[in-house]
């Protein structure tokens, strides 16, 4: 199984709810995902020139107290680099007026064991094993602000079950993708990928997914082309949600195996696996209730 | 005979499903109206006594599953599996429903006045469904026995591996599957729809709708068929 859960708010005045109104959401799909979960929450653009990383700590030997206001530290005496900290217990964002690429190899380099959650002006990542009530109140969901998140909770049935592959994934800058289902050649999408100069991070069938659609956005394919191409090179049982910048999108396999409806708004569009993770939305009794076409794209801009 | 309300943000549906079984059957009950279902799944599954039940919100999985004798109304959408394995009674979903609608019914009608999703009617054995709007693909496959009115249009592979189910379809079918052929209408089947659609409370011309059935090439080995059919 796993869950899904995707908002996208309509009006700014909702914005200051997000993560308020996503965490019934995400803590509604616990039966279906109740091993790790995770979150993506998509906030206005920093400028061109800046950029914002998340990193998880909980795999290294410090864990939730590892330090990184040294780390911070250490960027500017090695580096040069001024970085903003955003740290709470095993979780910080890091942002940047400098290139996120260089940042990046010195923390992987000198802190092998940080895990790089995501990159981009956007988005800020959240992921880690435990149940979604857990993981929510780890993070704080409930304060998040932003114009739209896409939220996991996960039943592992294709790799292990540890933070690094839990969901959102992420590839490249400001994009995300979550996952329900599972996929049959995602060994050949990794093949194909590779020689590419594409890195894999874990053994997880959703990062191969995420990694082939974002290699066919770097590729210059709009959104549409990109999840087209998807149809035709995935094969498996998947409802996917993928967050950008301006828009959330999801698509479901031919044969509809996993799950997916909608529920929209003057307000906002919300996406769950089921219905029961949108039953205490506000207005949702006169919402237009629906179930997304198995092979067709929906995409939804904020 | 006395009518109830339920509320399922208050009490569990476990009690739900306890009253229904227990005091519904003892003759206690008329009609029980279920409030804020949620999306709960598995409401009012496997009744077994003529009580009627109405939730007035949308429904999750199997909601009427295992149904005999009973009346289940949801005034909105139900998930996966609405009727699934019925014996008799009736479920009316005023909603869409989601896939395997009334998967391996063998009897009883469930009614959908709007769309149901992939599916819908697989491995039909003597029930009878009916739908408004229209139905995903793989609807009716390997369906055994039973009808199934669609009003509206049909996805691909409609009626795959078909044994003695009977598809009526008013709108347009994408594909047919393997085995299943168009067929004229006869005055039998002109009342059959006339009848099930009456049932429904739906109003089309039943002339307007054509016959789906087995072709039954799929009954017996072919040896000469090289595996394509």
């Amino acid at each position: 199984m796993c869950g899904i859960v995707g908002l996208l708010a309509k009006k700014p005045a909702l914005r200051e709810k997000l993560g308020e109104l996503m965490v019934p959401m995400l803590i509604g799909m616990t039966e279906r995902g109740p091993d790790s979960a995770g979150l993506a929450v998509f906030r206005d653009p920093l400028a061109e020139s800046q950029r914002k990383i998340s990193v998880y700590s909980g795999l290294t030997e410090a864990g939730a107290d590892f330090n990184w206001q040294g780390l911070v530290h250490d960027l500017k005496a090695h580096l040069g680099a001024t970085v903003e900290l955003e740290a709470k217990g095993n979780h910080a964002i890091l942002i940047m007026k400098a290139d996120p690429e260089i940042i990046k190899r010195w923390i992987k380099e000198h802190h092998p064991k940080l895990h790089l959650l995501s990159t981009g002006r956007s988005i800020e990542l959240y992921k880690d094993i435990g149940t979604p009530a857990e993981v929510a109140n780890r993070y704080n969901f409930k304060t998040l602000k932003g114009s739209h998140l896409v939220g996991h909770t996960r039943m592992a049935t294709e790799s292990a079950v540890t933070p690094d592959r839990a969901h959102p994934f992420t590839a490249g800058e400001d994009f995300c993708l979550v996952h329900n289902g599972s996929l049959s050649n995602p060994n050949g999408i990794r093949r194909m990928l590779e020689p590419r100069g594409i890195h894999f991070e874990t053994d997880n069938d959703t990062e191969a997914a995420c990694r082939f659609l974002e290699w066919r956005l770097r590729e210059g394919d709009k959104l549409e082309l990109a999840l087209q191409k998807g149809f035709e090179e995935l094969d498996g049982f998947y409802t996917f949600l993928m967050g950008t910048p301006d828009a959330l999108a999801l698509i479901r396999d031919p044969f509809a195996c996993k799950p997916a409806v909608v529920a929209e708004t003057d307000d906002y569009v919300a996406i769950a696996s089921e219905f029961r993770s949108l039953a205490h939305l506000p207005d949702i009794k006169n919402a237009n209730v629906f179930e997304p076409a198995p092979e067709e794209m929906y995409v939804w801009k904020i | 005979m006395e009518n109830l309300t339920f509320d399922l943000a208050k009490s569990s549906l476990r009690e739900l499903n306890q009253l229904l079984h227990k005091d519904a059957k003892d003759g206690k009950l008329g009609k029980v109206t279920v409030l804020n279902p949620d999306g709960a799944h598995n409401i009012a599954v496997g009744l077994d006594c003529p009580v009627e039940v109405e939730v007035q919100g949308h429904a999750g999985y199997y909601v009427g599953g295992m149904n005999k004798i009973a009346t289940i109304t949801v005034m909105g959408s139900a998930g996966t599996g609405v009727g699934e394995n019925m014996m008799s009674g009736k479920v009316h979903v005023k909603g869409f429903a989601s896939n395997g609608a009334g998967a391996s019914a063998h009897g009883g009608l469930l009614v959908i006045d709007g769309d149901a999703g992939l599916r819908c009617g697989i491995s039909l054995k003597g029930g009878d469904i009916v739908v408004g709007g229209s139905v995903g693909s793989f609807s009716a496959f390997m369906a055994q026995a039973g009808r199934m009115v669609i009003c509206g249009d049909a996805g691909d592979a409609l009626g795959d591996s078909l044994y003695e189910a009977v598809l009526y379809v008013r709108g347009n079918i994408k594909t047919l599957g393997s085995d299943a052929q168009i067929e004229p209408m006869s005055q039998a089947d002109l009342d059959t729809v006339a009848d099930l659609l009456a049932q429904a409370g739906l109003k089309h011309d039943p002339k307007g709708f054509k016959r789906i059935a087995s072709k039954r090439e799929l009954y017996h080995w072919n040896v000469d068929a090289n595996q394509e059919y």
